[in-house]
């Protein structure tokens, strides 16, 4: 069987298992369209919520992240998990005791506010799209390498998929699948990081791998650190970033991934507050079976493709074109070549490819003395390093098949996510919530599914014509849940006192300095050349614009607690309120309101 | 345990110790949170350079993997202790 009809079979199968649980699941009331009628178990809830959380990003590009930068970009590590800290601590098990169906819901009813509610589903539906712009575009591009199928084409056939189950089955349809595309993601992920790192280290546990030994008996991170410096890269274990920017570049993370509406609303699914806590707490073990396992694919991945490159090190020879053409262990990059990810050029037409740092002062002057004239690897998106792990790693054809199942699973997984909190904002936030209170059940069940197949058509739109400023709305949708939503979920269940007009001026404070700190850095809306400043010399000394977050939630804070101390007092049913959702008992008796 | 039939001004005071408790709970999970990632994995590795740990320092393994292990250690200690909480104080579900 060619690799093509093995690619064929894999996403195939795995897409005819997503609509089989579609038509088994469908959702026949706005309790299972919002809330999978609160009957998941909560270790259930922990794999889909794993799978809503991790996009993409978290599948393709986060080892690439890591293996080019090295220790700097723990923050990605850190900051994905230590979110669900926050999450399991101080949000989840209270909204579920609240025990409605959305976020804006909560700061609606807690701040005695419409104008609150309106800002919540504004900053939801800002952070929702944005997000959901990369899952749509992560489609095209596996359904393009794997299948040979036009973007356009790729982005139909999943449109299709996630119309089928998110549409018909609500979240109650999407939470089944979503654990189907765990296992299917999981699966894809650990089977070529276990081979490479028994390959390397002999362990069959990567993420001890990463720690183990090689063949030569010394360290695998002592090795990639000597191969990577003799490049002229940065030593692969040092810091080399702003300590200040690292820790709030972090935190910013971690605010942010507690703050984020769609993995929020997945609290709401489980039966009982206590069912909310565990929960939390299985969504980790699930989402650190792969980031455990990423920094090893990284690390290795490194060494693999420094060492194919220069078998010998720099003071070898590199490695040739010819071999490149014909050695089957080379066959990758000419896979690659085709996709415009991986491009090489014998510049000074020695018939060898020199990979180095050119930047480096040190290789510049063995450059000089060798006849290199710079850099001939000249693209290597590190993006493919997850795709094209099992072809590097020359393992079998299926293994091919179910990376590319795995990748598709984890864009799916987070865009019907998204999907599902951006019609139920629209839904039950704005039509039920602000301009239709009186909607019977059936009209807003209805209104649901359309406002999430029109979602589902601007999300193929906007992944068809992505925006030039895509990768950097990710960032965007960081600062506005870490400054907006998480703080405002907080003082509402852990401050009786912070009033409506407190919890207003608090959530616009912070999502002004936010966006502005973004704007300045960024450009205005994203327009390029209209930025003041640029990520390597921001305003405030280290401090990045994706780092900002922190700071923007800190000013939330601030904000609100000093206009919330000089005006009215919450009234008295509001204190009841707060005082209610601290207590477990009773969740069960929660009913939609509006 | 606290008696069902007690008046509202003891349930009152039971709620408010169990708030207390849980508030306590919670800021030693989030101190013990916050060291692992931004102490031993950023501001403190340098000090903890000395302490090797597979061809590299303990500071490295906290930022990559031991500070996930932590967070996953707080989440499940706090869901048990508070589920229990919850009973000592009779305010969990039925």
């Amino acid at each position: 069987m060619d690799q093509f009809t093995l690619n064929l079979l894999f996403v195939g199968a795995s897409f005819a298992l997503y609509i089989g649980i579609a038509i088994w699941a469908r959702a026949g009331s706005t309790s299972e369209f919002y809330a999978a009628g609160r009957g998941v178990h909560p270790v259930t809830n922990g794999m889909a919520t794993a799978a809503d959380w991790m996009s993409a990003a978290s599948f393709i590009s986060m080892a690439g992240l890591i293996a080019f930068t090295g220790y700097d970009n723990s923050s990605f590590l850190m900051g994905w998990t230590g979110g669900y800290v926050l999450l399991a601590l101080l949000l989840a098990p209270y909204l579920r005791k609240f025990g409605k169906f959305t976020v804006s819901e909560f700061i609606g009813d807690r701040f005695y506010s419409k104008t609150a509610r309106l800002v919540a589903v504004i900053c939801l539906l800002v952070a929702s799209i944005t997000y959901v712009i990369g899952q749509m575009q992560g489609v095209g591009i596996a359904f393009g390498r794997f299948l040979e199928i036009d973007a356009f084409w790729g982005l139909m056939i999943g449109a299709v998929v996630v119309f089928a189950y998110a549409v018909f089955g609500g979240m109650k349809g999407v939470t089944y699948t979503q654990v189907a595309q765990y296992c299917v993601l999981i699966t894809a992920y650990t089977i070529p990081a276990v081979f490479i790192s028994l390959q390397l280290t002999g362990n069959p546990i990567p993420a001890l791998g990463l720690f183990g030994t090689v063949e030569s008996g010394e360290n695998l991170l002592t090795k990639l650190n000597l191969i990577v410096t003799d490049l002229g890269f940065a030593e692969y274990t040092a810091a080399h970033g702003s300590t200040i920017n690292m820790v709030l570049f972090t935190l910013s993370l971690m605010i942010g991934t507690a703050g984020l509406p769609h993995v929020i609303m997945r609290f709401f699914t489980v039966p009982k507050v206590s069912d909310a806590r565990w929960s939390a707490g299985w969504t980790l073990v699930f989402i650190a079976l792969l980031y455990l396992t990423a920094p090893a694919v990284g690390a290795m991945a490194r060494l693999n493709i420094s060492e194919m490159m220069w078998p010998n090190g720099t003071n070898g020879e590199a490695v040739s074109v010819e071999q490149i053409e014909t050695d089957p262990n080379y066959a990758w990059m000419a896979t690659w070549q085709k996709t415009g990810l991986l491009a090489w050029e014998d510049k000074n037409g020695d018939g060898k490819i020199q990979y180095y740092n050119d930047k480096s002062a040190d290789l510049q002057a063995k450059a000089e003395a060798n006849g290199w004239t710079g850099n001939e690897l000249t693209n290597f998106n590190r993006d493919i390093l997850v795709l094209a792990n099992p072809e590097i790693a020359n393992l079998p054809g299926w293994v091919i098949g179910l990376v590319a199942a795995g990748g598709l699973a984890a864009a799916l997984s987070t865009a019907a996510g998204l999907l599902l909190a951006i019609s139920s904002a629209v839904s039950h936030d704005l039509l039920k919530g602000q301009l239709t209170p009186n909607m019977s059940e059936k009209n807003e069940l209805l209104a649901a599914r359309i406002s999430m197949a029109a979602a589902i058509v601007v999300a193929v739109l906007l992944g068809l014509n992505p925006p030039g400023f895509a990768a950097q709305t990710v960032a965007l949708a960081f600062g506005l849940a870490a400054a907006s939503i998480f703080p405002a979920l907080m003082m509402g269940i852990f401050s009786t006192r912070i009033n409506n007009v407190g919890a207003v001026s608090g959530m616009l404070a912070g999502l002004v300095v936010t966006l502005l700190y973004i704007f300045l850095h960024k450009g205005w809306f994203f327009i390029p050349d209209t930025n003041t400043f640029t990520d390597a010399d921001p305003l405030l000394g280290p401090i990045k614009s994706t780092s900002f977050g922190a700071i923007g939630a800190m000013v939330n804070f601030a904000v609100a607690f000093a206009v919330s101390s000089v005006t009215k007092e919450t009234p008295k049913e509001i204190v009841e309120l707060v005082e209610s959702v601290r207590i477990p008992r009773g969740a069960g008796a929660a009913v939609d309101g509006h | 345990m606290a008696d069902q039939s007690t008046t509202s001004t003891n349930v009152g005071e039971e709620a408010k110790t169990y708030w207390a408790t849980n508030i306590r709970i919670i800021s030693v999970c989030l101190v013990i949170w916050a060291l692992v990632s931004f102490g031993f994995g950023i501001i403190l590795r340098p000090a903890l350079q000395s302490i090797s740990v597979g061809g590299t320092d303990l500071g490295f393994w906290f930022a990559q993997q031991g500070s996930i292990l932590v967070f996953l250690a707080l989440i499940f200690f706090y869901a048990w202790r508070m589920n229990k909480l919850d009973r000592e104080h009779g305010v969990d579900e039925e």
